[in-house]
């Protein structure tokens, strides 16, 4: 196993924490939260994988994906804090509320 | 600023109790949710983790099509030869999607949301200072990553981050821009990079045939003018999204970087 292969693993890894966090948890921010964890753990798998083989260079293209992609998950987040902070000032908690268990 | 504020109040919340009648049923739930869930994310994870395995030893074709058509891409970095002209649309798009993010926090307008009033105190020396020294320091970085972009890592989603940055460093040491230049001229930077993008979008299809397909002897200078706006409007997006606050037109305006 090459370095490129472990750290892809430990962004698979880094993905299932964070979508298991993002089904466990109801708070809003720690949701938001899980969200960019696993987004980090895309990030971790395509910028590993660029560089698979030792004396090639790195593939380009899953490079400026994460270069792009980062940026719009910051814009994406500020959106999502935003929005959380409407739902916490509507219902004064942020988090979402079952409606059946009501 | 006035984001933060408000998400750390949210933040206090976290370890409330999840607002439920029953607190002993919920931990039921939850307790029986992660029984279930855990073998399920687990095969998923073993599936992913195989997937990644799987891949073959070396990335077939792409690299070899970048670096083949690297000498018509008016730049010498493959990663921003990738970024800005061989998958010129995905970042006119990406653009595009930074200020539709900025738009829907705009149109959401937190401030009927704020109930607390906003601590307003002087920064300290130290941080005066300190913001006075970096901010130049910081402008000048993104230059340099912005020029270097056409060689070497960098480009200008680093340099615009880094632009945001010390718009928001300003925010914090409480520095604010004069109302007149957040009304017009802040709406024009935000708009600059996506409406040069496609302007030029427009132009190459007129007279190229294809989409930011730039004629080959002046892709370095199309590239240039782009990465420079896009930087920006990058810069001013997210220094925006940060304060979270559509600025007001009139009086009592807010402010960006």
């Amino acid at each position: 196993m090459n370095p490129a292969m472990f750290f892809a693993l430990i962004g698979v890894g880094l993905f299932c924490l964070g979508l298991f966090s993002l089904i466990i948890n109801s708070h809003l921010l720690r949701k938001i939260l899980a969200i960019n964890i696993m987004g980090s753990g895309v990030f971790l798998v395509l910028v590993a994988l660029a560089k698979r083989a030792e004396n090639m260079p790195a593939d380009p293209v899953p490079h400026a994906m994460v270069i792009t992609g980062i940026v719009v998950a910051i814009s994406a987040t500020a959106l999502a804090l935003t929005l959380m902070l409407r739902v916490a000032s509507e219902t004064g908690h942020a988090t979402l509320v079952d409606e059946a268990e009501k | 600023m006035l984001l933060t504020c408000n998400i750390q109040q949210c933040a206090m919340q976290l370890d409330e109790p999840v607002y439920c009648a029953n607190t002993g049923n919920s931990m039921n739930r939850k307790l029986f949710l992660i029984i279930l869930l855990l073998p399920l994310l687990l095969t998923l994870a073993a599936g992913l983790g195989y997937a990644v395995l799987s891949l073959p030893e070396q990335p077939q074709y792409l690299p070899e099509l970048v670096i083949d058509n690297m000498h018509e891409s008016g730049v010498s970095h493959p990663v921003t030869a990738v970024l800005l002209n061989f998958r010129g649309y995905d970042t006119l798009l990406e653009m595009v999607v930074l200020l539709l993010a900025l738009l829907a926090v705009w149109s959401l307008d937190i401030t009927a949301s704020r109930n607390k009033t906003r601590h307003k105190s002087a920064p300290g020396l130290v941080l005066d200072t300190l913001t006075r020294l970096l901010t130049p320091v910081l402008i000048l970085v993104t230059a340099y990553l912005l020029w270097v972009g056409a060689h070497a890592p960098g480009g200008a989603f680093q340099a615009g981050s880094v632009l945001a940055a010390s718009g928001v460093l300003l925010l914090l040491a409480g520095w604010r821009i004069s109302d007149k230049l957040t009304a017009f001229p802040l709406r024009i930077i935000l708009i600059a990079g996506p409406s040069m993008f496609i302007i030029i979008s427009v132009l190459t299809m007129l007279f190229e045939g294809h989409l930011l397909k730039y004629p080959v002897a002046q892709a370095g200078l199309f590239i240039v003018i782009l990465e420079t706006l896009a930087t920006l409007s990058i810069g001013a997006t997210l220094a925006a999204l940060f304060i979270g606050v559509r600025p007001k037109e009139s009086n009592k305006g807010r402010q960006h970087e």
